[in-house]
């Protein structure tokens, strides 16, 4: 689904990501470890395609497509969706009415015309008891006033609204409480359908009890230094990362 | 005074023929008013109250002036030039040439059912300057809504130099409601003069969606304890537009209150300006005051002028200001795209959500609902009064 071949990428001139490979098959979920400043979100920010960013070298392919050359919201509508790590509030614009463009653009990027109003409250509804996301703050404004944890649960709601094929989970356990780690992990194995690929990026083993993955990466100073199975991140959560980098000589 | 010179010489030639065709209690005040206007000439961009705009370039091409005969209603004469300063060179052009006054009396405890609505539309096959009087009063505890409109039919230069009285008795309520929809080629001048008696409630929106150049200037005096006024603005503006709004909000009388906001969202190379003085005057004890100035430039080449004064001489007060000219937030932009939303879409939305907040305190529901689709339209380009126009290409 997903190929990363030697990606770097820095901002400001500064070079963060210095030749990422990474291979993601139809319905594989990897967990991405490292350190603060590793440069874990960047990955994720130019699998977007942040504008902030720049590659300077390497590819993305997605389902066979130059990721590269997409706009951003080409690429959110091509099926990628990145769950934010501190989702921007936008005052002014409710959520019904964000939801609204958003779900129609994906439709018409299928090729499909956009969804009547009682059919996309409906939608609404049905999607928002899944993440079990209060009435009310689907009627304010988008993130105006959420708690961190109502944050949280609005990006798994926006993911169910959106259905993608691929997803990044940006430390969407950061901040939650047990419950509410629960019941955002539970919804997303709950939309997840069999062929959905993610990377989850996180600094504990809890989300992944719940997420199962396949492959656990570990990157340190832009780039993956070590692959391995589920076992590794319960290790990680043990011994800290200073094991690997001794491994890997940094 | 070569901006000046054909008013003076039109006046000078015409004279007899407009004191022909126009009422006594017109006629009364044009000689005064023409010998203001010589005197004084335009204001120049010296002068505190049109820092933002350059008066006489905008009157100095060749304007046509239409002197004919109008429909006449002198029930509001009384009111003629009683509110609004007179020494001001529009408001002394405007006395010169004004042929009728468009008159809205509301008389003692009286509602009308239905809001009044007036609606200018500029039409004509050549360049025409239009001197606009509209007398409103309110007698003692009437209530009224008013809504006038600024439309353009034809694709020609414009010119509206429109001066607007209005008095409110005690106990009186209006919502006045201006909206502009022109086109790139009007100008429009326009100076609004409010005496507020006192326990009176007024609620003055102001709305530019499409225009060529505007100023407006509204003056309120608050001569009566225990009232309320309202200013809020809401202007879009793209391409070479300028809008200039200045109010002065007069608290003569003390425990009133007064409050304002004004929106703008600028985009391309459009200029905007604000400037909003509260006076309090001595003994206007226990005023409280908000003015909030708050502006969206869209692009780097747009212009934005924010200039709040508060000036007080009454110790017992509540007053406060403030302004902010802001760009699109980015991350908003970004947040929005990441969900699929086009980059234009999703700028619409931001600049849609910042200038609603003025429409959603509209109390008139209809008049809101209209304004929300208006604004809508107007952001997303569908409110292009001139096709084909190369201005706007």
């Amino acid at each position: 689904m997903l190929e990363i071949h030697n990606l770097h990428a820095s901002i400001g001139g500064k070079e963060i990501l210095k030749g990422i490979n990474l291979s993601i098959a139809d319905g594989e979920i990897h967990a991405v470890m490292g350190t603060n400043g590793a440069g874990k979100s960047t990955l994720s920010n130019v699998i977007v395609g942040h504008p902030a960013y720049e590659v300077t070298e390497g590819s993305i392919t997605f389902n066979g497509q130059d990721l590269l050359s997409m706009s951003t919201e080409q690429r959110a509508n091509a099926g990628i969706f990145l769950s934010f790590q501190a989702p921007t509030e936008i005052p002014g614009v409710s959520m019904t009415n964000f939801m609204r463009a958003a779900v129609n653009a994906r439709r018409a990027a299928m090729g499909a015309e956009a969804l009547p109003a009682g059919e996309f409250l409906k939608l609404m509804r049905e999607k928002r008891k899944i993440v079990e996301l209060d009435a009310k703050l689907t009627s304010r404004s988008v993130n105006e006033g959420f708690s961190g944890g109502e944050k949280k649960r609005n990006e798994i709601f926006q993911m169910a609204m959106l259905e993608p094929t691929f997803c990044i989970l940006d430390e969407t356990d950061s901040g939650l409480d047990v419950d509410a780690l629960r019941i955002v992990a539970e919804g997303f194995n709950k939309l997840r359908k069999p062929e959905t690929s993610a990377i989850v990026i996180t600094h504990y083993q809890r989300l992944l009890d719940y997420l199962h993955p396949d492959v656990v990466h570990v990157l340190i100073d832009g780039r993956i230094v070590k692959t391995a199975g589920p076992e590794l991140a319960a290790e990680i959560e043990k011994r800290g990362f200073d094991w690997i980098k001794e491994e890997v000589g940094l | 005074m070569t901006s000046e010179k054909q008013y003076i010489e039109f006046y000078e030639e015409e004279r007899a023929g407009i004191m022909s065709r126009s009422p006594e209690w017109m006629n009364a005040h044009r000689d005064e008013a023409f010998r203001t206007f010589s005197a004084a000439g335009f204001p120049s961009r010296k002068d505190e109250r049109n820092r933002y705009t350059d008066v006489a370039k905008d009157f100095a091409h060749n304007y046509g002036i239409n002197t004919s005969q109008r429909p006449q209603d002198a029930s509001a004469q009384t009111l003629y030039n009683a509110v609004a300063d007179t020494r001001d060179a529009l408001v002394a052009l405007n006395t010169m040439f004004a042929m009728e006054c468009k008159t809205v009396r509301v008389g003692k405890g009286e509602r009308p059912q239905h809001p009044i609505q007036i609606v200018n539309t500029l039409r004509g096959e050549h360049p025409e300057m239009v001197s606009r009087r509209i007398l409103i009063e309110l007698e003692e505890n009437a209530e009224a809504d008013i809504i006038i409109i600024d439309r353009a039919a034809s694709k020609q230069r414009f010119l509206t130099n429109q001066v607007i009285e209005v008095r409110c008795a005690d106990g009186a309520r209006l919502n006045l409601y201006e909206i502009e929809e022109t086109h790139l080629l009007c100008t429009r001048y326009s100076s609004l003069f409010m005496s507020v008696g006192a326990n009176c409630s007024v609620h003055h929106t102001s709305l530019t969606l499409f225009n060529g150049h505007t100023r407006n200037r509204c003056d309120v005096s608050l001569c009566g304890e225990h009232s309320e006024v309202v200013l809020n603005g809401c202007v879009i503006a793209d391409k070479m537009q300028r809008v200039d709004n200045n109010t002065v909000i007069d608290h003569q009388a003390a425990r009133c209150a007064s409050r304002q906001l004004y929106k703008y969202v600028l985009d391309d190379s459009a200029m905007g300006a604000f400037a909003g003085r509260i006076l309090v005057r001595p003994g206007a004890q226990h005023t409280t005051s908000q003015e909030t100035n708050a502006n969206l430039c869209g692009a780097r080449t747009a212009r934005m002028y924010t200039q709040p004064m508060l000036e007080i001489y009454a110790d017992d007060v509540k007053c406060s200001h403030g302004s902010t000219v802001g760009q699109m937030n980015e991350d908003a932009l970004f947040y929005m795209r990441q969900r699929g939303i086009s980059e234009r879409e999703a700028r619409l939305l931001l600049k849609s959500a910042f200038i609603t907040e003025v429409i959603e305190h509209i109390p008139l529901s209809s008049l809101r609902d209209r304004l929300l689709i208006l604004v809508e339209r107007r952001l997303k380009g569908e409110l292009s009064k001139c096709e084909g126009c190369k201005m706007c290409e």
